[in-house]
């Protein structure tokens, strides 16, 4: 924690987050202002998720790679519970639902803690997918085959292979810094996540201000084309001025990384809304309260994350692994 | 019928293990129901219903090996130490682990499906193992269904309820957790299952058993959603 930049980014969440909960806690106290309280409840709710979330992060973050890499392993397995919970699938996918969530989940975590780029990068979207076809059909129920199969398949991507790009962004070698020391790379995740929860709200904020056009009514009932202008135009506003805290970017490629962002984690609601749409839900499951499922909440991560981690690699120009 | 003042002057019953139980039991039984829950990513809802410690028979649709385990850890502490799952002799009796299982960490009631006899019948046995302070955990349909679909209940849920009219029944709902473990699996799958505890019912007097026991089925399959 030797550079000005570490603490600047953590004093200013802390800042943010608690000027948040006193306004929160003053509008709790004083109901006759005209807010919809439901709308004050939400906002409270929120704010104690992410309360819970940078408390875990931070956890994690002084622990160091090993543990933060442990802990979103954990969050896509969890995540890929919820997923699988709310998928129809039928009992001849019971064994190979076994090794996805025993096996190749964990041994993809390892993958990406040893930074082997070469071998996570293909281990599910490649040989995940050749075994789960091949145990399905060994198996020997031939019903909705290909449907099943790839139930479990889109799982593991979205759920397991996509998520992972966030804690593999903690191995990617930053000029100007030492093996040792990581503290860039943890500054570049933080900014990530906090884009993705930045985009998420700001989504929110203009789509009920401003929003007319809904994207696809049938799957979405709120995300409007004005939340996602405005989700992206906001996040590359933020991405701009905290362009200092993402080590190898410079001014212009951390704005337009927070437009991709913004852009990637709107396509990730929108994606789920229409799964949970599908299975006729609102929520993945109840673990934080206010906060649905961990799926609700990591659904525009997932997005957006893999093209993140690429972006980063296109701009620093490092061969990864 | 039998009051509980009788009950428990005539048939005391077997010394009751599970009053004694050892340390190492009660804290493989706390393990065992984090660890079971934990598995099963079970959720536990009271509907209209609330735990408690007085005499009561939990009964539930049945899908899985896990289902009296998963029943089982779902309630309180103070409540678990008191109730006492009903389950298979044919399956629970099998092996060593099993065994020391059911006997000393859940103290099941271990029913011989087999051998089902009119002087010893299971409810009976039920009756007397419950004595005045146990609650039960029993799952009339009788076996597993294969399909998900909640089967007819036997006639023992009656029979229990006829005898002591005075245990409160409380219906349970058991989601998911055939996909967990399905019949004829032996690894589970960590799915998220959910467990509904209804509000108590009674045998209504002079309601006839078919009526009865196709009350208790719905209310069972009421809390599907």
């Amino acid at each position: 924690m030797n550079d000005n930049r570490t603490i600047a980014l953590v004093a200013g969440v802390l800042a943010l987050l608690t000027a948040a909960t006193a306004v929160g806690q003053f509008l709790k106290r004083h109901p006759d202002r005209g807010l919809d309280p439901a709308a004050i409840r939400t906002f409270n709710n929120r704010l104690r998720g992410w309360w819970i979330l940078c408390t875990v992060l931070a956890a994690a973050f002084w622990l160091g790679t090993t543990a933060t890499v442990i802990l979103f392993g954990l969050v896509s397995f969890w995540a890929l519970r919820e997923f699988i919970t709310l998928t129809p699938t039928r009992k001849g996918d019971h064994r190979a639902l076994f090794w996805v969530f025993f096996l190749f989940t964990p041994l993809h975590y390892v993958l990406v803690g040893l930074n082997r780029y070469d071998v996570f990068s293909v281990f599910l979207p490649v040989y995940a997918t050749l075994f789960v076809l091949a145990r399905v059909a060994f198996a020997g129920d031939y019903k909705r085959f290909l449907e099943r199969t790839a139930k479990i398949q889109a799982g593991l991507v979205v759920c397991v292979y996509c998520l992972s790009f966030a804690p593999a962004l903690l191995q990617i070698p930053i000029e100007g810094a030492s093996d040792a020391d990581r503290t860039g790379n943890f500054r570049l995740l933080f900014f990530l996540i906090l884009l993705v929860q930045f985009a998420d709200c700001m989504q929110y904020v203009w789509s009920r201000m401003l929003g007319q056009r809904l994207v696809a009514s049938a799957v979405s009932s709120n995300r409007t084309w004005e939340g996602l202008l405005g989700s992206a135009t906001s996040t590359a506003l933020l991405a701009a001025v905290l362009w200092w805290a993402a080590p190898p970017f410079q001014l212009w490629q951390a704005t337009l990384a927070g437009l991709v962002v913004a852009v990637m984690g709107f396509a990730g609601g929108m994606t789920m809304s229409a799964i949970k749409r599908d299975r006729g839900v609102k929520d993945y499951g109840t673990l934080v309260v206010g906060h649905g499922g961990v799926l609700d909440r990591i659904d525009s991560m997932c997005f957006a994350a893999p093209v993140f981690y690429h972006i980063t690699l296109l701009i620093t120009g490092v061969k990864p692994g | 019928m039998l009051s509980p003042a009788d009950i428990a002057e005539k048939e005391p019953g077997p010394p009751r293990k599970g009053s004694g139980r050892s340390p190492l039991c009660r804290a493989a039984g706390l393990g065992l129901a984090g660890l079971a829950r934990l598995l099963a990513g079970a959720s536990v809802r009271w509907i209209a219903s609330q735990p408690d410690t007085c005499q009561r028979v939990y009964f539930a649709n049945h899908t899985s090996h896990l289902d009296a385990l998963i029943v089982w850890s779902s309630l309180p502490q103070a409540v678990r130490e008191l109730t006492r799952p009903v389950a298979a002799k044919d399956y629970w009796s099998r092996g060593i682990v099993r065994r020391w299982l059911a006997e000393e960490v859940f103290d099941a009631i271990l029913i011989d499906r087999t051998d089902i006899k009119v002087h010893q019948s299971p409810v009976d046995m039920m009756i007397r193992e419950a004595g005045t302070t146990h609650s039960l955990i029993v799952f009339p349909e009788g076996g597993r269904s294969a399909t998900g679909e909640i089967g007819e209940f036997k006639s023992g849920l009656y029979y229990l309820a006829k005898k002591r009219p005075d245990l409160e029944l409380i219906p349970v709902h058991i989601d998911n957790l055939n996909r967990v473990l399905p019949r004829g699996e032996f690894l589970p799958v960590p799915l998220l299952s959910c467990i509904s505890f209804g509000p108590p019912m009674w045998l209504e007097r002079g309601e006839a058993k078919l009526d009865f026991l196709a009350r208790a089925r719905r209310a069972v399959m009421a809390m599907k959603e």
